[in-house]
Formats: structure tokens, C-alpha cells, sequence
């Protein structure tokens, strides 16, 4: 592989639950990747924005809140929008099971529950990253 | 605490035993593990004998229940008394929805309302607010002005229940409104029990629900101290709250070495402000969390309550006994619970509300089983709060004071654990104080260090979590989870728009003004938000008009 995978793990909305980003984060970096944390309430634009100016080749969501069923959406359609749909999208943070095939038909590659290890996100990205 | 001769003795005999009979098996079969450690990473010894605790005074490190430094716990009878208020944190949706599982959780048995607000409300917007979006009613209730507050109390007697309010920047306008409530139940000020969280330094390691910079938080919360002396005198002013420094991967040592730095650093600012230590220390209270290592976490009570008086009666010279009591609320970790088996997650609830109960607390709220999947369902919080009924009614533990108090595994662990802490706020000190060391970034480094750590130590299989890493089952069985209706929204935000149609504008307006002008200044400004309040001004116009003069805090990234 040519140059490393670079990953933007994003906090929409105003869930300040971030234990889980953080360290995904971490593992990410310690794996060789190259990782941009946005921070705390991030509106899908802002989201969007940053994906696309630091041209990442994933972006990694992370929401406990309950939100997810209208921030993801959002954030779908921007990158569609903005012809950024080559970005593959992954989630994580308390999604139950039933939102689970809505948020996979709007494009989300992988949801990631609670329980994850940091090593079955790293694989899945490395084996699926159109880098 | 032992005759020295009998501890000498003791000691030469451990280690004869050591050296012979525990060696001999070890070199044969080993043990389970290389090192044996609490979550703090202190060594677990294989055996606690008098020696490890040999240099304990019983009378000025233990003394008695009730009496300084209340390591044995804070009132004379403890549980013997009375049980903990079980206080099971609640809300969800709109206020309506709230108010009947308030009813149906006090028909249950529960003794204290515990109020959940949802994230808008927790960060001050308002429900028609575009940064709201998605999030009205979903981990709390939605308040938006006074209406709500009415229908959320409604045909509940504010001077019969306890409440405790999960809320932290905006504090200060929650209280005014159920003040407001109270007032048109005809229940005088001076009969309002309860809490409001309150808690901003912790808001910005952990949580993240801070709205305005340190310095102007700061201040807030010394205005309610001021206030509620006067006015609220049975009310807890803030619950200096460890939990969510620990749900964000902090250790045990590390929970309670945060948590009373926090309430050091508020202590300083009253002091500063002009308040008298002894005026409003009596209303401070605590929050910790109670995780899986039962036995660190009750010696992690005894510690944190030793160390606080010590704090309050040597450093801030406080004299009434009632200041140097660490009175605190538990909730089991929500962290620790799986999403894997979620059945299991009753067991674990169990062992740490044990924890809690054998710690001392003064309240408690279990979590339910399903946390780790959505908001708890009508029969889960119900078993949760049966668990707490359980272990009250039917299991002893607390029919005497401090049970395990003597065990010389748990002093042992009580000392270590307040000799790390003190540490820690040594080094925190000589950063220039707890609002500076989170400035700096130190303590959210900390915590996030052992955040990785102990994931690595999962993933490691070092930490065995039951059907995560070990004992899994191939397939889950679903279990039901509670749907927040998505038009609920749209209903509260049509609430909205008619509550501001109907209301005095030119009062809000007037109000609003004296908000904003007291703010500007220094006097206190609980008064002109009550005021505010009272006419229908909404939470998200009086933050707004407080983000405006104060300035909102932008997180530093790490």
C-alpha cells in the first residue's frame, strides 16, 4: 500500500460521551494509520466539511445518544452531495439492532456495537478501504 | 491496632508460609495470573494479614460512624437508620411521558425522583433549535421553559419527594423553575430536599455538556451556593461527581483523586467569593460510580470519605462536623455493562450496588440490564430497582455499620488507595489547582491513558468480561428495547411556538435585560433568572443571553 489510510473519527451531534472515539482513535494511530478527531457537537456539515478537506478515506461516527437516525442520514446525503460518496462510512456507539439495515441501506459500511474489539475495526477498514 | 510482638510474629510466619507452602504450589501448578492487581493497579497480596495494617490507629483513622473522620461512615445508625433513597435516574420523551414513570417508579417503591434531561436541555438550546435536532427527549426529558416544568411535577408533592436534577451548566435556571413549581404548590422554600448536579469542572474532563468558559461556570455555582444557604437551606447545592470521570476509563484512585480535587477547587472559589466554609460545605455532596471490583470499591468509599474530612477540617479549617462529611449518591457503572448476554448485566448490577451499599452510600440508582442497547423499558428498571430492594430487605448486609471494616484486606486497600490519591492532588496542587491541571489537559490525559490501557487489556484477554471475550454464545437472543416516538419532537417544538405566542413578551423581554445586566456585573444571579423564569422566558433565551455576555468554551483537542 502505497500511503497510509487516514481516518476522521467524528462526534455528531451533542452526545459528549467520547471514551469509545478516543480510544478507537488511539488503536487506529498505534495500527499506522493517520487519525483526525473533529471533537464535540459537530453538525453533519462540519462533519462533511472536514472529511473533504483532509481528504479521508474513512470516516468513523460515533453517537450514543439515540440521534443516529437523523445525523447519519444527514451526513449520507451531504457526502452524496458533494460527490464524496467514495468515502467509506463506519459507525459505533449504542445503535440498536433494529436501526441496523436503515443506516446500512444509506450506505454505512459496518456498525460497530458495544463489546467491539479495536482489532476487528482496524481489519474491517484495512480489508475494505478503497485506498 | 495490634500488639507489635504478635505482628512480628505474624509477619515471620507469612513469610515462612510463603517460602514453603505457597511457593511449593506455584512452582507446581502456578497461579491464574503473573500479577494480581485492582483496577488502579495495585497489587493484590495473596493473603492480608495484622502486618499489613499493622501501623493503623483504630480510633484516629477509623473511629466511628458518625464522629471524624467518618471512614466508618457519616451518620451514627447508617442503614440500621433508615435504607439509602433509592433513586433511579428517569426521564425520557416529553414531560407527560416523564411524569407517569415518575408515578409509576414511586408506586413501585422508589423513595427519590432522579431527573434525566435530554442533550439540548442539558446544553441549553431550546427544543426548536437546529443543533437539537435528533436529540429532544431522547436521553432525558425535554424542558424548555416553566410549562414543562409544571407537567413534569405534576400531582407530585415537591415537599414529599427528594429530587435530584442531572444538570450542570445551566443549573441555575433548572433549580428557578422547580422553585417556581414549588411555589405555585403552595410548598415553601425552606421544604425543598434534593440535588442539582451542578458539577462544571467534571463537564469539562469527562461529559462534555459545558456551555460557558470555566471562570463565569465557576462563579454560577458560587451563586447558588450563596443563594440556596440563604434561601434553600435543605437543598444539596452540587453533587461533585466522580461518575463520569470513571465511565470515561478513569481508575478507582483516579475517580476519587479527580473528584475531591474538583471539590477542592469549588471550595476555594467560595472561600474566595466571601462564603464562610462552615455556611456551605454542609450542602455539598458526591457522586461516585461503583464498578466490578466489589472489594476496591468499597474500600474506594471508606478512602474518599477519610480523605475529605481530613481535607475540610485541616486545610479549610472548617469546624462543624456536618462540613466534614462526604455524603454521596452511587450509580452502578453503565460502562460496564454488556450489550453481549444482556441478562448478565443484572448479576453485574447486583455485585455493584453491593459494593455501594457496603461503601456506605446514601443513595443509589441501579442501572437496567438493557442500557448497553437503548433506554431502559418499564420491566428493567423495575428489576433494577428491585435489586436495590433485594439487597436492602432480604440479604443483612445491612443490619450492621461498615461490615467489612476490620478486614485486613480492605483497610489495607482503603489506606493504599488514599496514599494514591493524596498524590495525585499533591501534583495537582503544584499544578495550580484543578482548574488549571484540566486546562492543561493533564487529567483528561490521565483518564484517557487508562481508557487504552484497559481496552488493550480486553483485547489482551488480560480482563476477562463475561460473553465479550470469554463464554460467548453464538447466537443473542433479542430482547426488547424502548422506542422514543421521533414525533414527539415535532409535538414539543409546536409546544414551544404556542408557549411563546401566549406569553407577556414585554415581560420576558424586561426579565431577559435583568439577566443579562446582573450577569454583566456581580450580583448574584439566581434572583433576576428566577424572574426570568417565572414569566415563561425559555431555557434556551436565558443561556442565550448568558452565552452572550460569558462566551461559550471551545474543548481543546488531544
Amino acid at each position: 500500500m502505497g500511503r497510509k489510510i487516514k481516518v476522521l473519527v467524528a462526534k455528531p451531534g451533542l452526545d459528549g460521551h467520547d471514551r469509545g472515539a478516543k480510544v478507537v482513535a488511539r488503536a487506529l494511530r498505534d495500527a499506522g494509520m493517520e487519525v483526525v478527531y473533529t471533537g464535540l457537537r459537530q453538525t453533519p456539515e462540519q462533519i462533511v466539511n472536514a472529511a473533504i478537506q483532509e481528504d479521508v478515506d474513512v470516516i468513523g461516527l460515533s453517537c450514543l445518544s439515540g440521534a443516529h437516525n437523523t445525523l447519519f442520514p444527514k451526513i449520507m446525503k451531504l457526502l452524496k452531495e458533494k460527490n464524496a460518496d467514495d468515502i467509506m462510512v463506519i459507525a459505533g456507539g449504542i445503535i440498536p439492532p433494529d436501526d441496523h439495515p436503515g443506516l446500512k441501506e444509506i450506505g454505512i459500511a459496518k456498525i460497530f456495537t458495544p463489546g467491539t474489539s479495536t482489532q476487528d475495526i482496524i481489519q474491517f477498514i484495512k480489508e475494505n478501504v478503497k485506498t | 491496632m495490634f500488639d507489635l510482638d504478635q505482628v512480628k510474629k505474624i509477619s515471620e510466619k507469612k513469610e515462612e508460609w510463603n517460602q514453603t507452602k505457597v511457593k511449593k504450589v506455584v512452582e507446581r501448578f502456578g497461579e491464574r495470573k503473573e500479577k494480581f492487581t485492582t483496577s488502579s493497579d495495585i497489587e493484590v497480596k495473596n493473603l492480608y494479614t495484622p502486618a499489613e495494617i499493622a501501623d493503623m490507629n483504630y480510633l484516629k483513622d477509623l473511629g466511628f460512624p458518625g464522629e471524624f473522620p467518618f471512614t466508618r461512615g457519616v451518620y451514627p445508625t447508617m442503614h440500621r437508620g433508615r435504607t439509602w433513597t433509592m433513586r433511579q435516574y428517569a426521564g425520557f420523551g416529553t414531560a407527560e411521558e416523564s411524569n407517569k414513570r415518575y408515578k409509576y417508579l414511586l408506586e413501585q417503591g422508589q423513595t427519590g425522583l432522579s431527573v434525566a434531561f435530554d442533550l439540548p436541555t442539558q446544553i441549553g438550546y431550546d427544543s426548536d433549535h437546529d443543533l437539537a435536532q435528533g436529540e429532544v427527549g431522547k436521553v432525558g426529558v425535554a424542558i424548555d421553559s416553566l410549562a414543562d416544568m409544571e407537567v413534569l411535577f405534576d400531582g407530585i408533592p415537591l415537599d414529599k419527594v427528594s429530587t435530584s436534577m442531572t444538570i450542570n451548566a445551566p443549573a441555575a435556571i433548572l433549580l428557578c423553575m422547580y422553585m417556581a413549581v414549588a411555589e405555585k404548590q403552595g410548598v415553601s422554600f425552606d421544604k425543598l430536599s434534593g440535588t442539582i448536579q451542578n458539577d462544571i469542572l467534571k463537564e469539562y474532563i469527562a461529559r462534555g455538556t459545558y456551555i460557558f468558559p470555566p471562570t463565569p461556570s465557576l462563579r454560577i455555582i458560587t451563586d447558588i451556593f450563596e443563594f440556596c444557604s440563604k434561601n434553600l437551606p435543605r437543598w444539596n447545592t452540587i453533587s461533585i461527581s466522580g461518575y463520569h470521570i470513571r465511565e470515561a476509563g478513569a481508575t478507582a484512585v483516579q475517580e476519587v483523586a479527580f473528584t475531591l480535587g474538583n471539590g477542592i477547587e469549588y471550595v476555594e472559589r467560595a472561600i474566595k467569593a466571601g462564603l464562610d466554609v462552615d455556611d456551605f460545605a454542609p450542602r455539598l455532596s458526591f457522586f461516585f460510580n461503583a464498578q466490578m471490583n466489589l472489594l476496591e470499591e468499597v474500600a474506594k468509599f471508606r478512602a474518599a470519605r477519610r480523605i475529605w474530612a481530613k481535607l475540610m477540617k485541616e486545610r479549610f479549617g472548617a469546624k462543624n462536623p456536618k462540613s466534614m462529611m462526604l455524603r454521596f449518591h452511587t450509580q452502578t457503572a453503565g460502562s460496564a455493562l454488556t450489550a453481549q448476554q444482556p441478562m448478565n448485566n443484572i448479576i453485574r448490577v447486583t455485585l455493584q450496588a453491593l459494593a455501594a451499599v457496603l461503601g456506605g452510600t446514601q443513595s443509589l440508582h441501579t442501572n437496567s440490564f438493557d442500557e448497553a442497547l437503548g433506554l431502559p423499558t418499564e420491566e428493567s428498571v423495575r428489576i433494577a430497582l428491585r435489586t436495590q430492594q433485594i439487597i436492602a430487605h432480604e440479604s443483612g448486609v445491612i443490619d450492621t455499620i461498615d461490615p467489612l471494616g476490620g478486614s485486613y484486606y480492605v483497610e489495607a486497600l482503603t489506606n493504599q488507595i488514599e496514599e494514591e490519591v493524596m498524590k495525585y492532588l499533591k501534583k495537582i496542587e503544584e499544578m495550580g489547582g484543578m482548574a488549571k491541571a484540566i486546562e492543561a489537559g493533564f487529567v483528561q490525559n490521565e483518564i484517557q491513558e487508562s481508557a487504552y490501557k484497559y481496552q488493550r487489556a480486553v483485547e489482551a484477554q488480560k480482563e476477562i468480561i463475561v460473553g465479550v471475550n470469554q463464554f460467548i454464545v453464538d447466537s443473542e437472543e433479542e430482547i426488547e428495547i424502548l422506542k422514543v416516538d421521533p414525533e414527539l419532537e415535532v409535538r414539543q417544538i409546536q409546544k414551544l411556538k404556542e408557549l411563546k405566542n401566549n406569553r407577556d413578551q414585554a415581560k420576558v423581554d424586561a426579565a431577559l435585560k435583568a439577566v443579562r445586566e446582573a450577569a454583566q456585573g456581580t450580583d448574584n444571579l439566581i434572583p433576576p433568572i428566577y424572574e426570568a423564569v417565572k414569566v415563561y422566558a425559555t431555557l434556551g433565551e436565558i443561556c442565550g443571553v448568558l452565552r452572550e455576555v460569558f462566551g461559550e468554551y471551545q474543548a481543546a483537542l488531544i
